[in-house]
Formats: structure tokens, C-alpha cells, sequence
């Protein structure tokens, strides 16, 4: 097991990646109409950055150091 | 065409799969091998936050808004990367302290109030009717929906009005439901609160209702259309849903309405009473989190993957208006005459309703019982409350009697208000009204200033914003007050509409009542915590609360109890509310777990006793009746605020103190081991010396015996013959200079050891000085019949070093080379090399070897290789050191390389001169 302290900023520094990512103005950008891969740019960013998110939440959880 | 009954019983069937699951896990919790001490189980019950708002309403809102419900489930993602922090903390302080719900929690924290108790209590019920008068009206309406099939026909609105109660099914799905929640949930008085049974069966619900959600997905997306990107295609050519497709300024208040809906999700996923029902007081271990953190994002980021597909899908498939895009779910399967599909949404859509209104109403019903019923009833001594035996009965009656109340609640809402709004829209009215929570809690964890009266403020500020800012809107748009006072304000003062206060418009409903009731709430919380004092109650639960991880065991509590107690009457307490089994059971494992014996005469009911009374008892009526009951019983004597605070700043420098303490005897044990490693080296070095004295004497002695018998020799017999007589003269010649050089060499040694050697430093070229060592030791060479072969290469850089003394080095290397090798077939090479920054000079030769262990000590004092007790010794065993610190001496390294049997190779490096000028000048 991992120090908690360590494991707790490591979950805040994604947190705050979280509000960017998610939020005015990273979430402006890709609010355009096209789409990529026959899915708009939109919604394809938000569920690869959410997709992402989730990912790193795991690899910070559960790696052992 | 799918029968009523058909439907009907397929939804029995399921619930009573879900019951034998309950009662499996409860089974197996009894015989002390949960099934839901487990992570996955863990983070599959969170997902019971997923609804039928999310099974139904998703759709709907996208089809309408695009992308406009993510906010819904962005927002727990982003806030359980908190929990590791947060929940971690609450999980810990409501384990220690026994918390039974949310409002215990609260109440607790401000110095167990019930006052505390009983507003967050009034406030979770009101504000999460609407919540449950919403399942009602997605199973009423999934089911209305599925008995046409496959005819597609929207029930008309006001049907519900018309029917009577006892002919509408949403008044029977309600008594079902609350039928179901007694039976899981108050079967009989778990003294923890704790209902493992519910919990497996709400796992598996949301594997369901996932499952289902994602075949109709797939079906939608897949058969129904081309994919994904036929889908989307097809609504870019609509204009009228173009659009949605990049809408987020469309959505009403575009980012500021995003933003706050993240924000009103994160304090949802924390703060709705069954969320903190199954993350915390379910939690069996806090380890459990871990998985979670990224399990239910997940969860979440799939049921969530074909919202969009569906909701685009049935604005495509069904004509604009004629059916409600709350349905889509249900309807597209039914349209495309999938039976069984159809089914299975139904059931899944009955899976998110029956979990949440389950867990809800448990947790709600606990929360009336414990903080709004007892506290009243235990306070109101004409009934004599307190004085009956047996309590437990009542306890489970008061249970029962609220979750049908507030089914009843639930439904009479929805027969009120429920039919005005769309899903989501109702929802998000209960998610405001439990985000008044929010700064009471996460204050209290790590605020301690704050106090009950700031807590009361900003609650009572809070909630009644909420309350004119969206309750009241909700309440004129079903036509039960004039709508006018929401479109010209009271009295017709434009400033004070509840929709748009003060003039803020712009916004949607729910985005303007977060702000407004946010400032009311959180302002009147500080200010009113800032300006007042606490009282010791406050001060010593704000202590244990906010320094949690400080606290050690669940004794924390008991430092500051000071008072008189009789252990049998304490014992008739917890007899009387948890029943005298339990009670024993609990009195038997405390007094086993401190050498104690139960019952017995002796047994002293100090401070942790009646602690540990008091918290078994918050475990089955709430923290604030304990306190009520456990005071009742005792005597106990006030402590001042003043007292708490120095047992609190007592405790807390106990643990600055420890903390020290580990730091110093770290270091004492880092010392000793320093100290043990001296100790040793000395030992070392004590033994060497003695090695040293002894070797040298029997070093001297052997040369002197000799010297000494031919010297008698010679002197007893004046007769010799001339030959004899200088064979004997030639020998102690030879014995003496043997014995001059071994002198020369100790005197070597000690004077480098003590660096009281004089050196004569000068440009030496190597390769001149191996050519006079291989001169001065030819004559031994040639007497043993050795070999030997020098290479060097034509021009060297020179080094800095005193000649002698690298002759020293060289004759003392070339004569152990010839002392080890076999006279006849021996060989030995000797070679100079340039090596980047140095000079290199290896002496090889074909001898025995060196064994590697050997290796590791010939350059030390008097160590020579091989036995000495067998072979006679072959020098001194100081050649070796000296040299090597010669080579050192001027910055150069001595070693060797062998392996027994294969020869072995000294070799040493000298640096070189780096100015090429100095060479010159030399």
C-alpha cells in the first residue's frame, strides 16, 4: 500500500485536471460544428477526456509504488 | 402483445429474485462471511446514485438540450478524486462515533444536537419527495407505455388526476415499494445499521439496469441504424437538430449553467441521504474506496455511452411532439416490435427506480426515527418512554411507520405536482435541496470554529431560499398557488420574483436557486459561527471530528467524561434498546477485550464504559437520544469549555510528543548502529595489530635462528674447511640482508600508515623505469628459468611520482610473479598501456593463481595468499600493502585480477600529466 498522503495529492492534482478539462474555456474549444470520426468534435472530446480521467484515477489507485 | 399479468409477474419475479439475494447476503453476514466486504460490491452500490432520472430522464434532456445532462455525471467523477480526502475522513469519524445517518452526522458534529438532528431530517424528507414521487412516475408510466404495446400512445397527462387513488397503479407501485423496503430494510434492529442484504441486492440491480441500458444501446445504435456516425449524420441534416449537436451556449445560461450543474452533482453524489447511506454507513472498509475511485466513474461513463445515440435516434425515428422523449428508452424497442427487449428496459428502469427508492427511504426512515421521532417522544415524560423494558419494538415500529409515510408522501406529490415537469427537472430540485448540506459537513470536518447556531443559520438560510426560489415555482406551476406571484413577484414587486431575485435572470431554475440559496446559506454558517462561541459539547465534538486521524481507537471520546455511573443500569439501557442478547453479547466482547469479566461485582463503570455505552447506543437511536438516555442514567459532572479545549490541546501534543519520541529513538537506533560498525572495526583492527606483532616476530626470528646457528657453527669449529666456511658466511650474509629488508619494510609500512615518508617527486617516464626493474630482477629470472617478455609501446606520456619507489612497486610485483610460477614453464609478461586519463601496467603471469578469496585480502598487512601453516612463507606479506599505497599515494589504483589455476594479473594505473608544457619544460 502506498503512503494515503502521497495517494490523496496525487487525487487532487487530478481533480483540478478534471475542472479544466471539463470546464470554460479548454471545453469552448472543441464546441464547434464538425465532427470527427462521424461523431461531433464535442461530445467525442468529452468522453476520451472522461475516459482519460477515469484511467489516470486507476493508474493512481492502484499502482504500487 | 405483452399481457398485464405477463408484465406484472415478470416484475414479481424480479423483485423476488432480489429478495432471495437479500436474504442470501444476509445469511452469509450472520454467519460472519459477508458477501459485501468487497470493493466491487462497494463501488457497484454507489451506482444506485444512477435512477430512473438516469435510466429514462437522460435521454430526454438530450434529446431536448444535447449534452446538457453531462453535468449530471462529470460532476461525481471530478468529486470522488476527492473522497480519498474527504469521505476517507467522514467514513472514519462515522465508524468512530458509531453515525447512523446523515442527520446524525450533523447533529453529532455540532455538539449532538437534536434541534440539529431534526432540521436536517425535515429538510432531506421535503426536499427528496419530489425525488421519489419521480420513480414512481417512471415505473407508472414505463408500465402504462409497455401494456399498448406495440401500439406507441403517450398516457394523457391529466389521466392520473381522473383515476382514483385505489385504481392507480403509481398508489400500488408505492405500497409494493414500501412493503419491499420493510422487509429489506427494518426485518429486525441491526444495532450498526447496517443491512447487508439491501446492499447485494442493490449491486446487483446496478449490473442490471447497466446491462439493460446498454442493450438497448447497442440495439438503437446498431440495428435500428448504421452506427454511430449514420446516426449523427442524419440529425446534422435536420435543421432542427443541428443545433444540439455543438449546443453547449444553446443549453439555458450556457457555461454558467454547466459549471453550477457540476457543482450541484458533486455535492449530490455526497450529500443525497442514500448516497451517504451506502458510501459510508455500509462501508465495511475504508480500503473499499480505493476501487471505487475508479470503478464508478466507469460505471457511469458507460451507462452513460449511448444517451446520445437514443436520444438522437428517437428524435429521428418518431415524428417531432408526438412522443415524450423521456420514453425513448422503452419506446424505440417497442417500435421496432422487441418484445423481450421492451422487457428487459422495463425491468432494467424498475431496477434504478426499486434501488433508489429503497435505499432512500431506508435511510430516510432511520433519520426520522432516530433524530426527529425519538428525541421528541424520549423528551415528552408523560409517555414514560424511558422506562419501558423492552424499546426495540417500538424502534422498528417508528421505522416501518415512515418509510410508508413517506412512500404516501412520495406519491401524493406525485399526484400533486409530479405530472408539471419533466424527470429531470424534479430531480435536479431535490439535488438543490440536499446540497444545503454541503458547507454544514465539509465545514465541520475541517472547521472547528464552526458552531451549532452557524449550522442552524445557514441550514434554516439554505433551505429557505430553496424553498422560494424552486419549491414555491414548482408548487404555482401545477396550479396549486397563482402562477402570478412567480411572473409578477409578490405584490407584484418585480425585484422579489422567486425566479429571477433581485433581477439575476439569464439563468435556468435550479442554476439561480444554487446561487442565491448558496450565499444565503454558507454566509449565514460563517458569519453567524464567527461572531458566536461554542459550547463544550460543540468544542469536544468539533475536536474529535476535525482531528480524526489524530484520535486513537473509539476511545477517543472518553477523555472527557468525568461523572458517576452504575454499570447495571447502564446495562439495563442498552438491554432496553438493543434487546438483552445483543446487549450481552456487546458487554461480554468489551469486557473480554480489556481482561475484564461480565456480569461480575467488581465491574467499575468508568469513563470508557459508559463511552462505550453511549456509542453502542448511538449505533441504534442516533447520537443525540444516546446522549439524552446515557444522561439520564448517570450522573455526570459539566465539564467547562475551558476543560475540553486543554484535554483536546492535551491530546493533540500526546501526539506531537509520540511523534518525537519516534523521531529520537530512530536516531538512537541509527546511532547504535553507527556505534556497533566503530566497535567492530576496532575489534578489527585490535586483532591486526596482534597478527601484526606476532608475524613480525617470527619473521625476525626465522632469519636470526639461522644467523645465529651457523654463527655457532662457524664459532665452535675454528677447524672448518675454507669451502664450508664461506658456504655458512655466504648464508648468514644472505639471512641478514633478508632480515635488513624485512626491517626496511616494516619501517616502509609504518612510516606510509602514519605519512611521515619522504617522497621525491619528478616526471618519470614508465617505461624506462620498467626497463630498469626488469634489469635489476634478471638475475632472478634467469636462476628460476622463468620467461619473461616486456611491451611497450615507443613514446609515453610521463607521470608525476618518485622513482625508488615505482622500482619499489615493480621488483616487489616482478619477484612474487617469479616466487609463484613453476621454475621451467614459467611466464610472465609484463605490459604498458595508455588508458584514457591514465597510464596502465599489468604484470601477468602463469602461476597457481589467486583464489577470490584471497583476492579480497593480500594487499592487506601481513596477509599473504595460501596457507602459511603448510607452505613455508614466502615473504613478508608487506610487499603487497606497500605498494599499493605507494600507487595510491600518487592518485593511482592497485589491483589484481585471477582465478586459481589460470595465473593471475597485478595491474595498477598512474594519471598522467595533463600540460603538455610541463613535460616540456621537463
Amino acid at each position: 500500500m502506498q503512503d494515503p498522503e502521497a495517494k490523496g495529492q496525487r487525487l487532487i492534482a487530478l481533480f483540478i485536471l478534471g475542472c479544466l478539462l471539463f470546464n470554460y474555456p479548454i471545453l469552448s474549444l472543441f464546441n464547434v460544428a464538425a465532427d470527427a470520426f462521424g461523431v461531433p468534435v464535442l461530445y467525442l472530446y468529452i468522453f476520451s477526456a472522461w475516459a482519460l480521467l477515469v484511467g489516470l484515477m486507476a493508474y493512481v489507485v492502484e499502482s504500487r509504488p | 402483445m405483452l399481457q398485464g399479468y405477463v408484465i406484472v409477474l415478470v416484475a414479481f419475479a424480479y423483485l423476488g429474485l432480489l429478495f432471495g439475494i437479500a436474504y442470501y447476503a444476509d445469511q452469509r453476514a450472520d454467519a460472519g462471511r459477508s458477501v459485501i466486504d468487497n470493493p466491487t460490491i462497494y463501488a457497484l452500490s454507489l451506482a444506485v446514485y444512477a435512477t430512473a432520472w438516469t435510466f429514462y430522464g437522460s435521454v430526454g434532456r438530450a434529446a431536448s438540450d444535447g449534452i446538457g445532462f453531462l453535468p449530471i455525471y462529470l460532476g461525481p467523477t471530478l468529486m470522488i478524486a476527492l473522497w480519498w480526502l474527504v469521505m476517507r475522513k467522514i467514513i472514519r469519524i462515522s465508524k468512530a462515533s458509531r453515525i447512523t445517518s446523515l442527520a446524525d452526522f450533523i447533529a453529532s458534529r455540532y455538539g449532538k444536537s437534536a434541534l440539529l438532528g431534526g432540521l436536517v431530517t425535515v429538510i432531506a424528507v421535503i426536499g427528496i419527495l419530489p425525488y421519489i414521487s419521480l420513480q414512481l412516475k417512471a415505473i407508472s408510466t414505463s408500465y402504462a407505455i409497455l401494456l399498448q404495446y406495440p401500439e406507441i400512445s403517450m398516457p394523457a397527462s391529466e389521466a392520473a388526476g381522473r383515476h382514483a387513488i385505489a385504481a392507480d397503479t403509481a398508489f400500488w407501485i408505492a405500497m409494493i415499494l414500501a412493503a419491499f423496503t420493510i422487509l429489506f430494510g427494518t426485518r429486525h434492529l441491526d444495532a450498526a445499521e447496517h443491512h447487508e442484504g439491501m446492499v447485494a441486492a442493490i449491486a446487483f440491480e446496478s449490473l442490471v439496469k447497466l446491462l439493460a441500458f446498454l442493450a438497448v444501446g447497442l440495439f438503437v445504435t446498431y440495428d435500428m441504424f448504421d452506427g454511430v456516425g449514420d446516426i449523427f449524420s442524419r440529425a446534422r441534416a435536420q435543421p432542427d437538430l443541428a443545433p444540439l449537436l455543438a449546443p453547449l451556449e444553446g443549453v439555458g445560461g450556457g457555461y454558467a449553467s454547466w459549471v453550477w450543474m457540476t457543482i450541484l452533482s458533486m455535492f449530490a453524489i455526497m450529500f443525497l441521504p442514500r448516497q451517504f447511506q451506502v458510501a459510508v454507513i455500509e462501508n465495511k472498509n475504508e480500503q473499499h474506496l480505493s476501487k471505487a475511485i475508479w470503478l464508478f466513474p466507469l460505471y457511469m461513463l458507460a451507462i452513460n455511452l449511448f444517451v446520445l445515440p437514443i436520444a438522437f435516434g428517437g428524435n429521428l425515428h418518431f415524428p417531432t411532439g408526438t412522443v415524450d422523449a423521456d420514453t425513448y428508452v422503452l419506446t424505440l424497442p417497442m417500435a421496432a416490435r422487441q418484445e423481450g427487449l421492451a422487457l428487459l428496459v422495463f425491468i432494467g428502469g424498475l431496477s434504478a427506480a426499486t434501488g433508489m427508492v429503497i435505499v432512500e427511504t431506508i435511510a430516510l426512515s432511520t433519520m426520522v426515527c432516530n433524530d426527529l421521532v425519538m428525541p421528541v417522544l424520549l423528551r415528552l415524560r408523560k409517555l414514560r418512554i424511558a422506562e419501558r423494558r423492552d424499546l426495540t419494538s417500538l424502534l422498528i415500529g417508528i421505522r416501518r411507520g415512515a418509510i410508508i409515510g413517506i412512500l404516501l408522501l412520495g406519491y401524493l406529490y406525485f399526484r400533486l405536482a409530479g405530472e408539471a415537469y419533466a424527470l429531470v427537472s424534479i430531480g435536479l430540485v431535490s439535488f438543490a435541496a440536499v446540497a444545503q448540506f454541503a458547507p454544514v459537513l465539509l465545514g465541520g470536518i475541517f472547521w472547528k470554529r464552526a458552531t451549532r447556531n452557524g449550522a442552524l443559520a445557514g441550514l434554516v438560510a439554505g433551505f429557505l431560499v430553496w424553498s422560494y426560489t424552486l419549491l414555491l415555482p414548482a408548487v404555482a406551476q401545477s396550479g396549486w398557488l397563482p402562477i402570478g406571484l412567480i411572473e409578477q413577484g409578490p405584490l407584484g414587486i418585480e425585484l422579489l420574483r422567486p425566479v429571477e431575485l433581485f433581477g439575476l435572470a439569464g439563468l435556468d431554475h435550479t442554476t439561480h436557486a444554487m446561487i442565491w440559496s448558496m450565499i444565503a446559506n454558507t454566509g449565514a454558517y460563517m458569519l453567524v459561527s464567527l461572531m458566536g462561541t461554542q459550547s463544550a459539547d460543540e468544542t469536544r465534538q468539533a475536536g474529535l471530528f476535525v482531528d480524526v486521524f489524530r484520535q486513537t481507537g473509539e476511545a477517543g471520546g472518553a477523555r472527557f467524561w468525568r461523572g458517576t455511573a452504575s454499570a447495571p443500569d447502564l446495562y439495563d439501557l442498552l438491554a432496553r434498546f438493543q434487546g438483552a442478547a445483543a446487549a450481552d453479547a456487546a458487554l461480554k466482547e468489551y469486557a473480554r477485550e480489556r481482561g475484564l469479566r461480565w456480569p461480575d461485582k467488581g465491574f467499575v463503570a468508568d469513563a470508557d464504559f459508559v463511552h462505550f455505552v453511549e456509542v453502542q447506543l448511538a449505533g441504534a437511536i442516533g447520537a443525540a437520544s444516546a446522549r439524552i438516555m446515557v444522561g439520564s442514567v448517570v450522573k455526570e459532572e459539566a465539564l467547562t469549555t475551558e476543560e475540553v479545549r486543554e484535554i483536546l490541546d492535551e491530546a493533540s501534543q500526546v501526539v506531537v510528543y509520540s511523534h518525537r519520541l519516534e523521531q529520537k529513538s530512530s536516531e538512537l537506533e541509527r546511532a547504535t548502529e553507527e556505534l556497533r560498525a566503530a566497535n567492530e572495526r576496532l575489534k578489527e583492527l585490535d586483532r591486526l595489530k596482534d597478527d601484526f606483532v606476532s608475524t613480525v616476530s617470527h619473521e625476525l626470528r626465522t632469519p636470526l635462528t639461522s644467523i645465529r646457528a651457523f654463527s655457532e657453527i662457524l664459532h665452535d669449529n675454528p677447524a672448518l674447511p675454507d669451502a664450508d666456511r664461506n658456504r655458512f658466511l655466504g648464508i648468514i650474509i644472505k639471512e641478514t640482508e633478508r632480515l635488513t629488508r624485512l626491517i626496511h619494510q616494516v619501517l616502509d609500512a609504518s612510516r606510509l600508515e602514519s605519512g611521515r615518508i619522504e617522497w621525491h617527486e619528478s616526471l618519470v617516464d614508465l617505461g624506462v623505469v620498467i626497463e630498469d626493474s626488469v634489469a635489476a630482477t634478471s638475475q632472478l629470472f634467469r636462476e628460476r628459468d622463468v620467461q619473461l617478455e616486456v611491451r611497450l609501446p615507443e613514446r609515453v606520456p610521463k607521470v608525476v611520482a618518485d622513482l625508488d619507489r615505482i622500482v619499489q612497486v615493480l621488483v616487489n610485483l616482478f619477484s612474487n610473479a617469479v616466487k609463484f610460477v613453476e621454475p621451467g614453464r614459467g611466464r610472465v609478461e609484463v605490459s604498458l598501456t595508455e588508458e584514457g586519463e591514465s597510464l596502465r601496467v599489468d604484470v601477468r603471469d602463469n602461476g597457481l593463481g589467486i583464489s577470490l578469496k584471497d583476492q579480497a585480502i593480500i594487499f592487506d598487512k601481513f596477509r599473504q595468499a595460501g596457507d602459511t601453516l603448510i607452505g613455508k612463507p614466502q615473504g613478508s606479506g608487506l610487499g603487497l600493502h606497500i605498494s599499493r599505497s605507494i600507487i595510491e599515494h600518487f592518485g593511482g589504483r592497485m589491483w589484481v585480477a585471477s582465478r586459481p589455476g589460470e595465473g593471475a594479473c597485478f595491474s595498477f594505473t598512474l594519471p598522467r600529466v595533463r600540460e603538455p608544457a610541463l613535460v616540456w619544460a621537463a
